[in-house]
């Protein structure tokens, strides 16, 4: 229906482009008068008054229309029924109402939800029509009021170049609105939950079970409970399990990525330069989920064989595998950001170590590397904020079980881990089981935060000294 | 220590640090290597599939079929009873246990697949005809060698009765291979011999087309304001490091963002690729921005200076002179995006794309899958045969990545102007 009322609206404004524009070169010709601007731009203004206010009130609709009509079901449920619902219960009878509606229901037809289901036809109804209407009117009257500035010869470029501009402002908001969405996605459930789970509990709590937690109503939780819930909330041994792994990560690609950098910086030539460097940015092409099922199947089976050789008890979801495979993933971000440090470094101050008679080597070693340290501690800090907020490698090599353990033999489990284990199928709303993986996501999303804020910064400093 | 020696150590240093650059390039090289070389190995089985050729009589009496039966009576009709008979006839069983046996070597669906064949071939009603029906996963598995054989029986998830069957079949060259269509037009299934990537190849397609559209003008809108209008000022600062920041957020977060507002405020139906593709265009359009705005400032000034002095206001010279030229590396960069989002996970799990879909969406807004969760799905299975399937999805899954990104390589050397 919406797409259908976009494509009317979307017509309707490309042919009143050339309305306006054919019209307004009548009047010029008959009138002897000289316009303003190109009879394009007329085009396009009224096509744009046409479009856009229409098309907002479309979008700004279409986003409420759905909470008007769940709070219009709610009230009809609970004004006709002497027993009243929690909200939680509402919500329910309201999906149940709309799969009804919708005919896909599968489960005990009550007389509540028949009758829910037609009065949520007849609000449908009605809100299609008042839609309709008043997209209709407010067409009518902006195109009318766009038609008789056009008439009046008004100046037109300057006109559709404001709007031009604003839509162009806009439109570049939509990223700072997406951080105050993400924000407030994780505020939101995290106040509810950290109004059950004390914040230090929480960050400082030492065991880690959240499938124990089956507490619904937080506000009768009497202190023993809370004992209980205080344990199975801990998230020490998830922060100690990602930090783990990231580590294991970044002893594989710190070394290996920075080398390959160095000699393709230095060392290798032309043609060298031009094959590997493209195929190891594959490394960084590859789905993660790709290297989950390559972790997951072949290099962890492989590590519990080689221990089984030597005696050793080896988890198949041990933290070495997905830390290893995490690590090859991550060899090319810090090989091609440190290439392009290295390469930054000015030429004089390599003459100048070679002058006194130093070795290549030498010279990278005392010089171009000190140079570029700043640059290269930054692309190892990015590196590490991509460790420990990748998903599929852990979600499917590493482990569940949270356990505080430094053998990378041992399974692990990390904070993404678990944020999808918890979120995987059903979830029960209102659970601090649910909202503790918000509370997750919130942490998570801090820790990049402030390594990434950290590492721009030190990258974008260091760029400045040698611009 | 003299200083000839003391220049050889100097010497052996130099060379053992190229020596060490070199070894790890070729690491990395050799990784990328035996990565592809496990998937395609893995995967290359799982374009064929194994089928036992079976002697049908499509007799209309048995089927209580009219004797020039239309499709939509054959649509109707049981198969089951025809079917049963015909595979029982293959081998000569004894007891209840047996038979069973013997029906297990076929896939579950057999009678399904009798009756395809025969709406394809209508002109066979009334005749003996060879049909070569799907193998169960295990003689599939076993047929393409993937299947140790010689373990002890209780070991074995095939009976040595099945066994016997397989290669008195093999002698009479009745198991073929043929070419496995199945895998790129079913939806999912429990059965990995009828599973498919259909319904996948559709959710991601959906996906990718939203994104697309959500995502392309938007970003394009957004880095030629920043790069061309934005006035310098606080409010700029405030995008930009916005941009810059979400480019390195998780892309888990996104997922909890499409969870909580997109599913949970706005009440969008839950694992449908329309806001798969919301949630992902959110995440690709800083990461579109960046080249974008790169590309934009490529174009060196004197373009935007020509335009001005012979009258151009801004927006013109913008619009007509610099974002025409940009146009190349844009593209390219919008395509890189777009592949990162189609390899995409963790947020599509978290939005419910994990559901077992069986239907192949015909909407945006139907429940699917997408391929990087169909191999996240399939990973996750017991069977054998989900392996070689899960390979196989990566091998399709990567090679679209493929194609893009040579696109994007391929506008950019083709079309970019090189200003110097």
């Amino acid at each position: 229906m919406n797409l259908a009322i976009i494509v009317l609206i979307v017509l309707f404004s490309i042919s009143s482009f050339f309305f306006a524009r054919t019209k307004v070169k009548k009047i010029a010709i008959s009138n002897q008068t000289k316009l303003n601007a190109l009879p394009d731009y007329y085009g396009f203004y009224l096509s744009l008054w046409c479009a856009l206010p229409a098309l907002l009130i479309l979008i700004v609709w279409t986003i409420f229309e759905p909470s008007i009509i769940k709070a219009f079901i709610f009230q009809g449920i609970s004004g006709e029924n002497a027993q009243t619902y929690n909200n939680s219960e509402l919500n329910l009878i309201y999906q149940q109402i709309k799969s009804f509606h919708f005919g896909y229901f599968t489960g005990t037809i009550t007389e509540e939800i028949i009758r829910g289901a037609e009065s949520y036809k007849s609000f449908l109804s009605i809100a299609q029509g008042s839609k309709i209407v008043l997209l209709a009117t407010i067409i009518i009257f902006t195109t009318l009021y766009a038609l008789k500035k056009i008439l009046n010869n008004n100046k037109a470029r300057e006109d559709v170049e404001k709007i031009f501009k604003g839509l162009l402002f806009v439109c570049s908001l939509v990223a700072i609105l997406t951080t105050i969405g993400i924000i407030f996605a994780l505020l939101f459930e995290s106040i509810k939950f950290f109004s059950v789970i004390n914040i230090f509990d929480f960050l400082f709590g030492t065991s880690w079970s959240p499938q124990r937690a089956f507490v619904r109503d937080a506000s009768t939780i009497t202190a023993e409970e809370y004992a209980d819930l205080k344990n199975a909330f801990g998230t020490v041994p998830l922060f100690a399990g990602t930090a783990f792994i990231a580590l294991i990560a970044m002893i594989v690609a710190v070394p290996i990525g920075l080398f390959s950098g160095i000699y393709m910086a230095e060392y290798a030539n032309t043609k060298v330069r031009k094959y590997s460097k493209p195929i190891i940015e594959i490394l960084a092409g590859i789905p993660t989920v790709v290297y989950g099922f390559f972790a997951a199947l072949t290099v962890g089976p492989f590590f519990r064989e080689i221990g089984e050789k030597f005696g050793l008890e080896v988890s198949s979801e041990s933290a070495l595998a997905a830390g290893l495979v995490m690590g090859v993933m991550i060899i090319p971000y810090i090989s091609s950001l440190s290439d392009d440090v290295i390469n930054a470094v000015p030429q004089s101050l390599r003459d100048g170590s070679y002058a006194i008679g130093a070795t290549k080597s030498e010279t990278i070693k005392r010089v171009v590397f000190p140079a570029a340290l700043p640059g290269i501690v930054g692309s190892v800090l990015l590196a590490v904020s991509r460790a420990i907020g990748e998903t599929m490698i852990v979600v499917m090599a590493a482990g569940l079980a949270a356990n505080l353990t430094l053998n990378p033999l041992e399974s692990t489990t990390t904070i993404t881990t678990q944020i999808v284990m918890i979120l995987v199928g059903d979830q029960e709303f209102d659970s601090p089981k649910t909202q503790s993986a918000f509370a997750l996501g919130l942490t998570l999303f801090f820790a990049t935060l402030v390594l990434n804020y950290i590492a721009l910064r030190v990258v974008k400093k260091y760029r400045e000294k040698y611009e | 220590m003299n200083k000839d020696q003391l220049l050889k150590k100097r010497y052996r240093a130099e060379k053992r640090f190229k020596f060490y650059g070199l070894v790890s390039i070729t690491l990395a090289i050799l990784f990328v290597i035996f990565l592809v070389n496990v998937i395609f190995s893995k995967g290359r089985t799982a374009f064929q599939r194994t089928t036992i050729a079976v002697e049908v009589n499509f007799n209309t009496e048995e089927l209580e079929l009219s004797s020039n039966a239309s499709i939509e009576e054959i649509q109707d009709a049981d198969f089951y009873d025809l079917s049963i008979n015909s595979l029982l006839k293959l081998y000569k069983t004894e007891g209840a246990k047996q038979e069973k046996e013997l029906l297990r070597v076929f896939s579950p669906d057999h009678d399904i697949e009798i009756k395809n064949f025969l709406i394809k071939n209508l002109d066979n009603l009334n005749k003996n005809v060879i049909v070569n029906l799907t193998t169960s996963d295990d003689i599939d598995q076993l047929h393409k060698g993937n299947y140790p054989r010689h373990l002890p029986e209780e070991r074995r998830r095939i009976s040595d009765f099945q066994l016997l069957i397989y290669d008195q079949l093999v002698k009479e060259n009745k198991v073929n291979k043929v070419f496995n269509t199945f895998f790129f037009t079913n939806g999912d299934s429990r059965n990995p011999e009828l599973a498919g990537i259909g319904g996948s190849l559709f959710g991601s397609f959906f996906t990718i087309i939203i994104t697309l559209i959500l995502s392309f003008p938007i970003a394009i809108f957004a880095s030629i304001y920043l790069e061309e209008f934005a006035p310098k000022n606080r409010i700029t600062d405030f995008i930009e490091i916005n941009i810059n920041n979400l480019a390195a957020v998780p892309s888990i977060v996104f997922g909890l963002l499409g969870l909580g507002i997109l599913l949970g405020t706005f009440d969008l139906p839950r694992s449908t690729p329309l806001v798969a593709g919301i949630t992902l265009s959110l995440m690709t359009l800083p990461r579109i921005i960046i080249p974008c705005r790169a590309s934009l400032k490529a174009v060196p000034p004197s373009i935007r200076e020509g335009a001005l002095a012979v009258g151009a206001s801004k927006v013109q010279s913008v619009m007509h002179h610099v974002v025409p030229l940009s146009i190349p590396g844009t593209l390219s960069g919008t395509i890189i995006g777009l592949a990162q989002a189609l390899g995409e996970t963790a947020p599509l799990i978290l939005i419910g794309m994990v559901a077992f879909v069986v239907d192949i969406p015909a909407t945006p807004i139907d429940p699917s899958a997408s391929l990087p969760v169909q191999v996240y799905l399939w990973s996750e299975q017991a069977e054998r045969g989900f392996v070689e399937k899960t390979s196989a999805t990566i091998m399709v899954l990567l090679s679209f990545l493929i194609v893009m990104n040579f696109i994007a390589v391929y506008l950019r050397q083709k079309f970019e102007k090189k200003w110097s």
